[in-house]
């Protein structure tokens, strides 16, 4: 794999990691457990939207770049937007993780979720600050302000929930069993991350994972939760297999630009 | 804050010690004293003294204004995992969290008069309270989330300018703030307009179709004719309302028919015609019988909007629970 | 307390500084479970049109306010002090930095 092309797979996960998850938080809008939270969740939805399209449009140029295009002049390629990247591909197509697409659940389920991916997101976009790459470096630079917020409200949360009452509790260690064998796809490089971790592009996850670990440690004890045992771990996602549940948000999602193709919006 | 100092209220018995300090004044000389003030366009503060029916109108409008915007956030949440492009998802997004954190302005000048959110929210939920029956109307298409801002909107903003200069400090405060962030409301939901009556036949159709169901339920939103308003005069004469109903409904009329036009769409009132002589448009009737029964219930989406919003309370009950009860803990923790 | 209900968070007082160098500024209200819940509150709900830098969150029950009643006996005696104010001492001509 040329390392262009795993800079298009890598910026695209980026970007489909954000966006799957960003429209999951944005599910909570109008219907949070206190006003509050809905207006705490729509602006973690509004940081990851953000990032999504700077990632996706970065995906895009770069796609460009190293994909001739199957035209006779062997000019480069069409070059996908933002929107041509998240509107019309179908679910084979997204390479997200799993665990940003499943539902949003009760809002033990949110703050779990968020709370593993934001553990892991803050350490790689902290660590693509130092990218070779200028332009993943200037996404990372802004985005890192906005995930260590997330982190913090995540962490905050679920101690709230874990030391709070014997129902928050319960809710919240169900959660985390559950949605812990969809953390071990977040470690498991695929060919794009080799690649560019070799190249100093990207961080090797191993080390992401270290940070990760001693995060997900250290909010647990406080939250007076157990961490799971790393048993089976599920995972395709990185490679376009993913659960049942984001073709459907997808069809959601995507409904106008697919019904009414080529047209402004 | 307030709660307590209201509640502090010197007892009717001093009124007996009229001479010790401080000086207490009968009612009836309160009374005019703050119309004095209202008339002299001060503001009335929480702790100033207020007659019972102020207080009462206040709370009852502040509420349902808040209420309103909690509701109003469901239509359009309806449609931000749908959104067509991300542009336009981060702006509805924003908007409708922009609802959210007006409600909560709200909300919070209404608890400086002594009514805690959770008794007003109790209240919406019962169905004791009222919202604006606008939001009872469903978003079928894209298109309605562009005549929302356009239409609702607008027609919401005309009422928040006014309040900008409403008797209560609190409210008014709350009002420009509110106005100051709503200004992008209006001009998204006309954007998406433009774009759809620029765009393709069939995007064309959908605006007009959007203009169809909306138009009339945003001409009552400004509320019943001034001759049916219940609480106009007295609302007016103290100053919480600085303009009537059927006024602010006619300056709306007369600022959108030439933004319908711009837009190349049609008004569906046959009625609808420039006066030289009044210097206004003339316009059809308002179906009020509709307009009641939505505000009995019986709007299309009425029974939607109060199970939604029945549920996230109750689904959130835990949760709300559980922070309290760690932050008890916590508290406790750090005193030992 | 300005929530009687025990089941619902306390009400806090927000305060925002706009900018450095500006006094904080009350910007209104929200409910919160704790101090630190307050803050992470005010700053979503109250600085999303990058109005902040610096937050404070009061418990709004501990919160004393003077009374309406007294307002005679507190500020009008300061209405007469115009020693205090500059414009009181008229400066001849080409006098000057002062």
């Amino acid at each position: 794999m040329s390392e262009q092309e795993a800079l298009f797979r890598y910026t695209l996960r980026m970007g489909d990691n954000s966006l799957v998850l960003g429209h999951r938080n944005s599910e909570w809008c109008g219907h949070g457990p206190v006003l509050e939270e809905d207006i705490a969740q729509a602006n973690i939805a509004l940081d990851l939207i953000g990032q999504a399209r700077n990632y996706l449009t970065y995906a895009g140029e770069v796609e460009a770049k190293f994909r001739p295009s199957a035209l006779p002049t062997g000019q480069a390629g069409p070059l996908r937007t933002e929107d041509d990247l998240a509107y019309l591909r179908g679910e084979r197509e997204y390479i997200n993780v799993q665990l940003v697409e499943l539902p949003k659940g009760d809002y033990a389920r949110t703050i779990v979720r968020s709370f593993l991916f934001d553990a892991f997101h803050l350490p790689l976009q902290q660590a693509l600050t130092t990218s070779k790459d200028e332009r993943l470096k200037g996404i990372a630079e802004k985005a890192v302000k906005e995930v260590t917020y997330h982190l913090r409200h995540s962490s905050e949360w679920l101690v709230r929930f874990g030391d709070g009452t014997e129902e928050s509790h319960r809710r919240a260690q169900e959660a985390l069993d559950d949605l812990w064998r969809y953390t071990g796809e977040l470690f498991t490089p695929d060919e794009a991350e080799e690649v560019l971790a070799k190249a100093g592009i990207a961080p090797k996850l191993a080390d992401v994972k270290q940070e990760w670990s001693a995060t997900v440690d250290r909010v647990l004890k406080e939250a007076t939760l157990k961490r799971p045992a790393d048993g089976w771990m599920a995972s395709g996602g990185k490679k376009g297999i993913h659960t049942e549940h984001l073709g459907p948000m997808l069809a959601e999602m995507q409904t106008l630009q697919r019904s009414y193709p080529g047209v402004e919006w | 804050m307030y709660k307590i100092s209201l509640r502090e209220r010197v007892p009717s018995t001093t009124l007996a010690t009229r001479n010790t300090f401080p000086y207490i004044m009968p009612d009836s000389q309160q009374e005019s004293l703050f119309q004095q003030k209202v008339d002299a366009e001060q503001k009335i503060e929480p702790r100033d003294w207020m007659p019972d029916g102020y207080r009462k109108n206040l709370v009852r409008q502040i509420s349902q204004h808040a209420h309103s915007e909690i509701v109003g956030m469901l239509p359009e949440g309806n449609w931000i995992t749908r959104a067509p492009s991300l542009r336009r998802k981060t702006i509805l997004l924003a908007k409708v969290q922009d609802e959210a954190g007006h409600g909560l302005y709200l909300y919070s000048a209404a608890e400086t008069l002594g009514t805690g959110r959770d008794e007003m929210v109790d209240q919406l939920l019962s169905g004791a309270a009222k919202y604006s029956s606008i939001f009872n109307y469903p978003t079928l298409t894209w298109a309605d989330i562009g005549a929302i801002g356009w239409l609702v909107d607008g027609a919401a903003i005309m009422n928040q300018v006014m309040l900008c200069r409403t008797s209560y400090g609190p409210y008014a405060r709350a009002m420009v703030r509110i106005c100051k962030e709503e200004s992008f409301h209006q001009r998204q939901g006309y954007d998406i307009l433009i774009t759809l009556s620029k765009g393709t036949p069939e995007q064309k159709a959908m605006a007009q179709d959007a203009l169809d169901r909306w138009w009339w339920p945003s001409l009552m939103m400004f509320g019943p004719s001034d001759k049916d308003s219940p609480h106009s005069a007295q609302s007016l004469k103290w100053k919480i309302k600085r303009q009537s109903n059927d006024e602010l409904r006619q300056i709306f009329i007369d600022r959108t028919v030439s933004q319908a036009e711009f837009l190349g769409l049609k008004i569906p009132d046959p009625k609808l015609k420039w006066n030289e002589a009044t210097q206004h448009y003339d316009w059809g009737e308002i179906d009020w019988t509709e307009f009641n029964e939505v505000i009995r219930g019986n709007g299309p989406c009425n029974a939607e909007r109060m199970a939604a919003r029945r549920k996230a309370h109750a689904d959130g009950a835990w949760v709300r629970e559980a922070a309290l009860a760690y932050a008890g803990k916590k508290s406790k923790r750090n005193a030992a | 307390m300005a929530t009687t209900n025990e089941k619902d968070w306390p009400l806090w007082e927000i305060f925002i500084q706009s900018k450095r160098g500006l006094d904080h500024k009350h910007v209104g209200s929200l409910h919160a479970a704790d101090a630190r819940m307050a803050i992470e509150n005010a700053r979503d709900v109250y600085t999303r049109r990058n109005e902040g830098n610096s937050i404070w969150a009061v418990r709004a029950a501990d919160i004393h306010a003077s009374k309406p009643e007294d307002q005679g006996a507190f500020f009008d005696p300061a209405d007469d002090k115009v020693y205090r104010h500059p414009t009181f001492y008229p400066m001849p001509e080409g006098v000057k930095y002062i």
